[in-house]
């Protein structure tokens, strides 16, 4: 195996130089992984557990017209069955939530079919038992009669106004308003526009305009949705659970099941990936009501991998239309684009956020934007790294792509022309911090990969091609809470509430250490819950090296502030006059380390613990530029990734391990949704493909090595200067593999997956 | 999974009494890579899981350069591609075992659990059927052999009778000049089922292909050989053109169907592709068979 130079460009010499951070130190967690030891949600184990499965609808759209449970409860060994009639309608309101928002009366109704079915794998009732086995065997024994209705599962026809309408109270919303009184699928048109179109296309010499469609894609997450909850005897709930927002489920919890959230505690475990897939519940609230029914008694319930696929998630399949013209000198004089994003069962697609990805690299005087959220009977939509920015980027920069072509320029001098700097103001509103859009650019146009020829073919009937993208994303900064208990042998316990979902442990670790001028082994770090520790906002958004290390950071100040009063105790001299230069405290000639001042600690006042919380702001957002080579076997239509390299601007790199590990993740997932992800679906709604053998993701054989050029243009408004990282990785890369497809045959893909069918059609091969 | 019974006997007579006993509600289980996913999803039940890898026919990988190659039907795929003669013997069988699964699944899904599944994209049939090889069945009533090919009913559906397992696969010694390969294509480089896979063998004499076999699999109810495409080698010298007239043949015989993983129009196309390839592949192992070949091991 080859080891890549992985690259690092600092563009802002700081005088300052750093004890931890920028280091690539031992993950807290690891040896608990790597060992098999790490509590996941699967581990639990409790006196008196009962097991719970669900049983889920086998049609796409239909009217529940009866559920009789009765054979399933008469069956030894089931202690409770709950269908929708045991869940009190919850409150039509909708509230920011993870990443996005939530609608608790639509949440309550995904996780449990009212009257309606509304997709392939909705809940329709579920069972509590003394084994799986016997859950299973319940579930076979309830009937539930049904009205098959006619599923729409396509965005376009869903907007169509004969379509089958799934939600008979849904109303177009524009800016939050209803627009009218018809009964529709169309949940929500939204619309940026700035300057004059029309004008802008006028003055353009080239013009390319486009209609691309991308498919219904999963998180692929490797850990199955899982819950354990306890209803106890005194009114209050405990959940144990794989999540990414143990707050955010405490709130669902709470409205679901009407009990207020004080008498909630959710304990994150372990989480096997999210993607965005788990900032909702889906079985917590049924265990929980299923204990309530069985007496008290805990239940555990976990998905089997088809559930996943059927039930949780996906992301959005997608119709975009993108016209975009420009000059002879290569400024691009008007940008538009129409979105139309389905949101699965429910509204809440990330079209939003797509319309505010889709044209955020480029300068813009001229832009027109549309958006419409749009149901149909897939899976409620859920979060997914960078939600909506795949499939808009892919949209934009393929034209992007071909208007460079078209004017003869080089692909990267022409986004550079256009590209964003700090001062420019995005589609969506808010102006540009700083931002290193075209360092990402210089980077990869300076790269060796860029600079290189292409590899020639392996074989007579194949031909390589190279294309670039661009991608941006948005961050996200929020609320947290940590606290820090200082231990008389000088190390400092550290609880924060951010579920570790890609190595937070360690840099959040390392900016506490840092922030001290302490060891990063003195820190000793623990995720805590809902009960042990402040408020903290979902692991999400690319937010938590950046929120919660804002609160690591003032815990450690907090944690200073304590220390000095300690040794000003010591040596009886005013607080605000000891001075601190990292780990050491002085007054005047007096010195002492914070190691040998923990030793004092029971003398100076006795036990020292600090909490904090605080609500963050100034999260900047990142951008990305991708390069990437392929191969396309003109015989078989496979696409073949040879080479691959993403340069990202990431403010300031805590730990550059897990910021590479970011980025190849987020390319991995972005190459298996270009190439060969998605749902399939039989006319009636039917997932055809849910199992992992046929949902087509990347397997090791298929990707590269990654490489990656961390570009480091620090967050001013971070103290270590970080930016988030997680999301934009995944933005670029359809769009990079559809321009290189490009450059090697000839055809420009503009649907997704480029799967080896879709390039036989495109090359007219087969019909 | 409801519960099931398990045994595991550790003679043939012993298996084929319990089968003859129990019937129809009875299942072998080789390295259960099929079976119990399966079981798992309710796919398939038993009463009784009969575990068939404690029997030493079913476990006894033979070779010697006369006699050919006998199969165990429990043998698992990587102890086949790791065995030196075997490998260099029959690199059609080769090419399929190695590309089951990954590694995991190779160390425990063995060729009798993969012809019994009958899946029309099962790796190793197409693969099995150019190497011209034979089944060794057993039941309480004593044993019967048959080719391979007269195996083969439809998707999952086999000559075998519940009362019956397969005691092993036979496969006879290639001649001099004898070169083959499996081919099959996937999205995906592993972990993926063949869209179509096509398994060619020549024999190479005085620069002339005397005997071919051409077998396809996924584009038929059962892996089909086409002796049409085996008609258009078999006295001629191996050429581009040559192969596109076998290609064509195999095109010709195929009877694909549109489904989840590919479309018929998809599939046909990929036989002349990989038909082609395949027997490229194929002439050049012959033609390297020829070679003075190192004698010591
Ligand atoms: C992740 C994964 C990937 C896979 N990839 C591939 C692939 O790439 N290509 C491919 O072809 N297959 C693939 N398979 C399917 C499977 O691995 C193969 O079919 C394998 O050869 C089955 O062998 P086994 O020993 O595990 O069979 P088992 O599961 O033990 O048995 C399979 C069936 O055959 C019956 N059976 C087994 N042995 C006998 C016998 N001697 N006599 C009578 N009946 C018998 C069993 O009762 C059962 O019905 C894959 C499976 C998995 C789980």
């Amino acid at each position: 195996m080859t080891v890549l130079e992985q690259e690092r460009i600092q563009t802002q010499s700081t005088s300052k130089t750093f004890r931890v951070i920028g280091r690539r130190v031992p993950r807290p967690d690891g040896v608990d992984k790597v060992t098999g030891r790490a509590q996941y949600g699967a581990d639990v184990k409790l006196s008196g557990m009962l097991y719970g499965k669900v049983l889920r609808s086998p049609h796409a759209h239909a009217r529940i017209v009866s559920i009789d449970t009765r054979e399933a409860e008469a069956l030894p060994g089931v202690k409770a069955v709950i269908t929708g009639k045991d869940f009190k309608p919850a409150e039509d309101r909708v509230e920011r939530s993870g990443e996005g928002v939530v609608n608790y009366s639509y949440l309550s109704q995904n996780v449990m079919a009212q009257d309606k079915v509304l997709y392939h794998g909705h809940a329709v009732a579920a069972v509590a038992a003394t084994n799986p086995h016997i859950a299973e065997e319940a579930l076979a024994r309830i009937k539930v009669e049904y009205e098959v209705l006619p599923p729409v599962l396509d965005v376009l026809e869903a907007m169509r106004e004969d379509a089958p309408i799934l939600l008979p109270n849904l109303r177009t919303r524009e800016l939050g308003e209803p627009v009218s009184d018809r009964p529709t699928n169309i949940a929500s048109h939204e619309q940026y526009a700035r300057g004059d179109v029309e004008r802008g296309f006028a003055e353009a010499d080239v013009i390319v305009e486009r209609e691309f469609r991308t498919s219904t894609v999963h998180q692929g997450y490797i850990e199955p949705q899982n819950a354990t909850a306890l209803w106890n005897a005194d009114g209050f709930i405990t959940v144990w659970t794989s999540t990414q927002a143990a707050w955010d489920e405490r709130r669902e919890l709470s409205e679901i099941l009407h009990v207020p959230i004080s008498n909630i505690r959710v304990i994150p475990m372990e989480i096997g990936g999210g993607f965005g897939g788990k900032l909702n519940v889906y079985l917590e609230p049924l265990a929980a009501l299923l204990s309530l029914k069985a007496g008290h008694r805990p239940v555990k319930m976990w998905m089997q991998r088809d559930e996943v696929l059927k039930a949780t998630g996906p992301t959005s399949a997608s119709v975009i239309r993108v016209k975009v013209g420009a000059r002879r000198d290569g400024v691009i004089t008007a940008a538009q684009a129409w979105l139309a994003y389905e949101a699965g069962a429910f509204p809440g697609s990330p079209v939003g956020a797509g319309m505010g990805v889709i044209f955020a690299p480029y300068r813009l005087e001229n832009l027109l934007i549309d958006g419409y959220d749009v149901v149909v009977n897939k899976p409620a939509a859920k979060p997914y790294r960078a939600p909506g920015g795949t499939n808009a980027a892919f949209a934009s920069e393929t034209v992007v792509d071909e208007l460079a072509e078209k004017l003869g320029m080089d692909p990267i001098a022409f986004r550079r022309i256009n590209a964003a700097k700090e001062g420019d103001r995005r589609a969506d509103g808010p102006v540009y911090g700083r931002i290193g859009y075209i360092e990402t650019l210089d980077a990869i146009a300076n790269h060796p990969h860029y600079r290189s020829p292409l590899p020639a073919p392996s074989a007579p009937w194949c031909r390589v091609g190279r294309g670039v993208a661009s991608g941006f994303w948005f961050n996200w900064d929020g609320k947290s809470s940590a606290s820090a208990i200082v231990n008389p042998d000088g190390t400092v316990s550290y609880l924060e509430g951010s579920t570790d979902i890609g190595g937070t442990r360690a840099s959040l670790a390392m900016q506490l250490a840092e922030t001290l001028g302490i060891d990063y082994t003195d820190v000793r770090p623990m995720v805590g819950d809902t009960q042990t520790v402040g408020y903290n906002d979902a692991t999400g958004g690319s937010r938590t090296t950046y929120g919660s290390g804002i609160a690591a950071y003032h815990l450690g100040k907090a944690i200073i502030r304590a220390m000095k009063e300690r040794a000003a105790r010591l040596w009886d001299v005013p607080a605000e006059d000891v001075d601190v230069d990292g780990d050491t405290y002085c007054y005047g000639e007096r010195c002492i380390t914070f190691k040998a001042l923990c030793a004092k600690l029971e003398e100076t006042g006795g036990p020292l613990s600090v909490s904090v919380s605080v609500d963050t702001h100034g999260a900047i957002p990142a951008l990305a530029t991708h390069v990437v080579d392929v191969e396309v076997d003109i015989e078989t239509g496979k696409v073949s990734i040879l080479r691959y390299t993403a340069a990202q601007d990431v403010g300031r790199a805590i730990h550059p391990d897990y910021v590479e590990g970011q980025i190849h993740g987020g390319v991995a997932q972005g190459i298996g949704w270009a190439l060969n992800e998605e749902y399939v679906y039989d006319a009636d709604g039917h997932l055809l493909n849910a199992s992992l053998l046929d949902y087509r993701m990347p397997t090791a054989l298929d990707l590269p090595m990654i490489e990656t050029v961390l570009v480091e243009v620090p967050n001013p408004n971070h103290p270590f200067g970080v930016k988030g990282v997680g999301e934009v990785p995944i933005v670029p890369p359809a769009a990079a593999i559809a321009n290189a497809i490009y450059r090697a045959i000839g055809v420009r893909m503009t649907t997704l997956p480029m799967k080896p069918s879709a390039i036989l059609k495109a090359l007219g091969t087969i019909p | 999974m409801q519960a099931f019974e398990y045994v595991a006997p550790r003679s043939l007579d012993e298996a084929t009494h319990v089968l003859a006993h129990v019937g129809a509600e009875a299942r072998c289980l080789g390295g259960g890579t099929d079976l119990i996913a399966q079981m798992r999803e309710g796919r398939r039940s038993a009463r009784v899981v009969v575990d068939i890898k404690r029997i030493p026919e079913l476990d006894a990988l033979k070779f010697d350069p006369i006699h050919g190659l006998t199969l165990g039907a429990a043998v698992p795929c990587s102890r086949i591609h790791s065995h030196g003669a075997v490998a260099a013997a029959f690199p059609g069988l080769i090419d399929a075992v190695s590309l089951i699964g990954g590694i995991a699944i190779q160390n425990r899904a063995s060729l009798g659990g993969n012809i019994c599944t009958a899946s029309p994209a099962g790796d190793s049939l197409p693969a099995l059927l150019v190497h011209n090889a034979h089944v060794l069945l057993a039941s309480a009533q004593g044993t019967r052999r048959l080719p391979l090919s007269a195996f083969f009913v439809g998707p999952g559906k086999t000559v075998l009778r519940p009362d019956e397992l397969v005691v092993q696969i036979e496969l006879p010694a290639p001649p001099a000049g004898f070169g083959a390969a499996y081919l099959r294509f996937t999205p995906r480089n592993e972990m993926d089922i063949a869209v179509v896979g096509v398994g060619a063998a020549v024999v190479l004499e005085n620069g002339l292909i005397t005997q071919a076999r051409v077998a396809l699999g996924a584009v038929a109810p059962t892996p089909i050989l086409v002796p049409e495409a085996a008609e258009a080698l078999v006295g001629k010298a191996p050429s581009p053109e040559v192969f596109a007239d076998a290609a064509a043949a195999a095109q010709r015989a195929a009877q694909p169907i549109t489904d989840m993983r590919g479309t018929a129009e998809q599939r046909r196309h990929l036989v002349g592709v990989l038909t082609w390839r395949a027997l490229q592949r194929a002439v050049e192992r012959a033609r390297v068979s020829q070679l003075p070949q190192p004698t010591a091991q």
